[in-house]
């Protein structure tokens, strides 16, 4: 077995369960957002677990109350949201990951971004997309509109650049020797 | 208007970590007993309540939490980005430092991950042995959880009793992997060690013993006054309250929202036990405790019926990309040397594809997210903690509470910082 050939049917069965599922899903998000969804990797045909819904920016956050609201889709709950660093433009994508609690079914959604572009914030669909963003702010340097606290989160507040670029060094420390004072700012009504 | 009080009005140290800021404020409230005073207040990261290196820094009326707001990051040690410049060998260790009262269960998810990835399957043998550890570690967690709670709140025996079976727990693992805490025990493909001959029986006493103990914990604290009074109706958080944030594992179930990823999502050979999922109804302070507590004879059940179901086997999967050569050949052929040098050095490949794979840890959905473009190291390395979402409610949840129904309200949500700040 040549082990560089990509195997793409080896994700369990949670793929031959919920397939069916899927498709009926992408078929409907297609028709209702048909500028949105730029490209859907199915599992079987590339090598993922879920299907991955590449979602254009400007529609990204009526696209993730649509998955969150809509009858047949119920994705509540926002498992986690990350980015990834592609290293070539468009440099990063934002993943979310969602799960449904009705039919147990997951999926991800992507979204590309450039360099120095902005993602709509996904606050209003999740609170607690929060954190999740101001680390990918943190880490990877991208932004997110209209979100309510857009600082730093496991760095300092002083820190330059963004630690889980590929172009920031594995050993690039900086050091603070005082803390932070108590940002009095942020405990205003 | 506003005005700080030096620090040594009130006697403590010039420090950052002891600014005390008087704010003079807004309307007047005619109960208001400190009207003309909010104290800004810093709680951490050094602090014997907060279970980690955590911050709070508080707007307080009084001894009333009126805005908080949070932050971590104090022992962040760059997992992801290690990630990215380890091997998936090498990164076996890392995992044990994310979630430390359970570094088994991290263990495992991690293998699971990287051997879902490559397709790889693991003898049965293997897979009971992990859900023991699995369930162990749980169990240990959750002692921890309520114990540590516990004493925050003042039961300073409830938590002995509870550390006790801990220590006996992590005698068992140090007689499967030889160490207790940092256990790096499970393998890509299969386990470090065998388990000892004998070694379920052990296992089996010492459920019996602690189901024992604990149902005598049990009595000791569910239904003491003081206990109840300190816990029910503190930091409630409802179910829709959950959802907005993410919550999973016993906080969310304490909440009531009925889902267990093993059995909703059943990995390994969770369909083959039988357990229940135990679901609180308040989400309060006391719900999230009895959760827990429920969850651990849960936990015993399963490991009773894992070890019953043990039977002697391979503990590797056959697969020659993933396993580690056995000694003998390494030590008496030239290519087994070669083999071993490679395995260890350069890594095995990883096939191209990505896939998030999570399991039920102790405190919640763990996630591994891992992206591989080929080659021995990953393209990205996600950890999903269920901490982080955890520890961005506690603002939410202690708002209008009292500083002390804070730090309950902290121990119930059992933030561990190791996972938190990754």
């Amino acid at each position: 077995m040549d082990i560089r050939t990509p195997v793409p049917t080896i994700y369990g069965d949670f793929a031959k369960k919920h397939m069916e599922l899927w498709r009926g899903q992408g078929e409907r998000l297609k028709s209702t957002f048909p500028s949105a969804i730029e490209e859907i990797r199915w599992p079987g045909e590339s090598a993922t677990d879920v299907p991955i819904f590449y979602v254009s920016k400007s529609q990204l956050v009526e696209v993730l109350r649509f998955l969150k609201e809509a009858d047949g889709f119920e994705y509540q709950f926002l498992s986690d949201l990350t980015a990834t660093d592609e290293e070539v433009e468009p440099r990063f994508e934002v993943v979310y990951q969602l799960a449904s609690f009705v039919s147990g079914s997951r999926i991800r959604v992507k979204t590309r971004v450039r360099e120095g572009e902005r993602v709509p914030t996904a606050t209003s669909v999740w609170v607690g997309a929060n954190w999740p963003e101001r680390e990918v702010w943190d880490m990877f340097g991208v932004r997110f509109e209209g979100h309510p606290d857009m600082r730093r989160i496991l760095m300092d507040e002083r820190w330059e650049g963004h630690p889980l670029r590929k172009d920031y060094p594995l050993r690039g420390y900086q050091l603070f020797p005082d803390p932070m004072p108590i940002n009095v700012d942020l405990l205003k009504d | 208007m506003e005005k700080t009080v030096k620090h040594r009005e009130f006697g403590l140290p010039e420090s950052p970590n002891y600014s005390i800021t008087v704010d003079v404020p807004h309307e007047s409230d005619p109960d208001d007993l400190w009207k003309d005073s909010r104290v800004y207040v810093n709680i951490g990261p050094t602090h014997p309540a907060m279970h980690g290196a955590l911050r709070m820094c508080a707007r307080l009326n009084g001894e009333t939490i009126e805005k908080s707001y949070c932050e971590f990051g104090y022992t962040h040690r760059a997992k992801e980005k290690l990630g990215e410049n380890r091997t998936y060998h090498n990164f076996i260790v890392y995992t044990d430092r994310l979630n430390y009262c359970s570094a088994l269960i991290n263990n495992v998810t991690y293998a699971m991950a990287i051997e879902r990835l490559m397709g790889v399957e693991v003898p049965a043998r293997a897979v009971w042995i992990r859900m023991i550890c699995a369930e162990m570690a749980r169990v240990i967690d959750h002692l921890i959880c309520v114990g540590i709670n516990a004493v925050d709140l003042g039961a300073f025996s409830f938590f002995l009793y509870g550390f006790h079976q801990r220590e006996e727990a992590y005698t068992l693992i140090e007689k499967l992997c030889g160490a207790r805490l940092t256990t790096s025990y499970t393998r890509i493909g299969g386990l470090m060690h065998d388990a000892p001959p004998g070694w379920e029986k052990e296992v089996k006493d010492w459920v019996v013993r602690t189901r024992k103990t604990v149902q005598e914990m049990d009595k000791l604290l569910t239904n003491n006054r003081i206990w109840s009074q300190r816990t029910q109706g503190v930091g409630v958080f409802t179910r829709e309250q959950c959802m907005k944030y993410g919550f999973s594992g016993p906080n969310a179930r304490g909440s009531g929202i009925d889902r267990d990823l093993r059995r909703d999502q059943p990995v390994m050979f969770y369909k083959n036990v039988e357990f229940d999922v135990p679901v609180g109804k308040n989400g309060d302070v006391f719900d999230r405790y009895l959760v827990r507590m429920a969850e651990i004879f849960q936990s015993l059940n399963i490991i009773a019926q894992c070890a019953d179901r043990l039977q002697p086997g391979p503990i590797w999967s056959e697969d020659k990309r993933v396993r580690i050569p056995d000694k003998d050949v390494v030590f008496n052929t030239m290519e087994g040397m070669i083999h071993h040098f490679k395995f260890f050095m350069a890594g095995f490949d990883v096939p191209e594809g990505e896939a998030y794979t999570t399991f039920e840890a102790a405190n919640g959905e763990l996630g591994f997210y891992v992206v591989s473009k080929g080659g021995p190291r990953a393209h990205r390395m996600r950890i999903r903690g269920p901490s982080v979402y955890h520890y961005q409610a506690l603002s939410e949840m202690c708002q209008g509470a009292k500083i002390a129904d804070m730090v309950a309200n902290l121990g119930s949500i059992n933030i561990i910082a190791g996972e938190l700040d990754r």
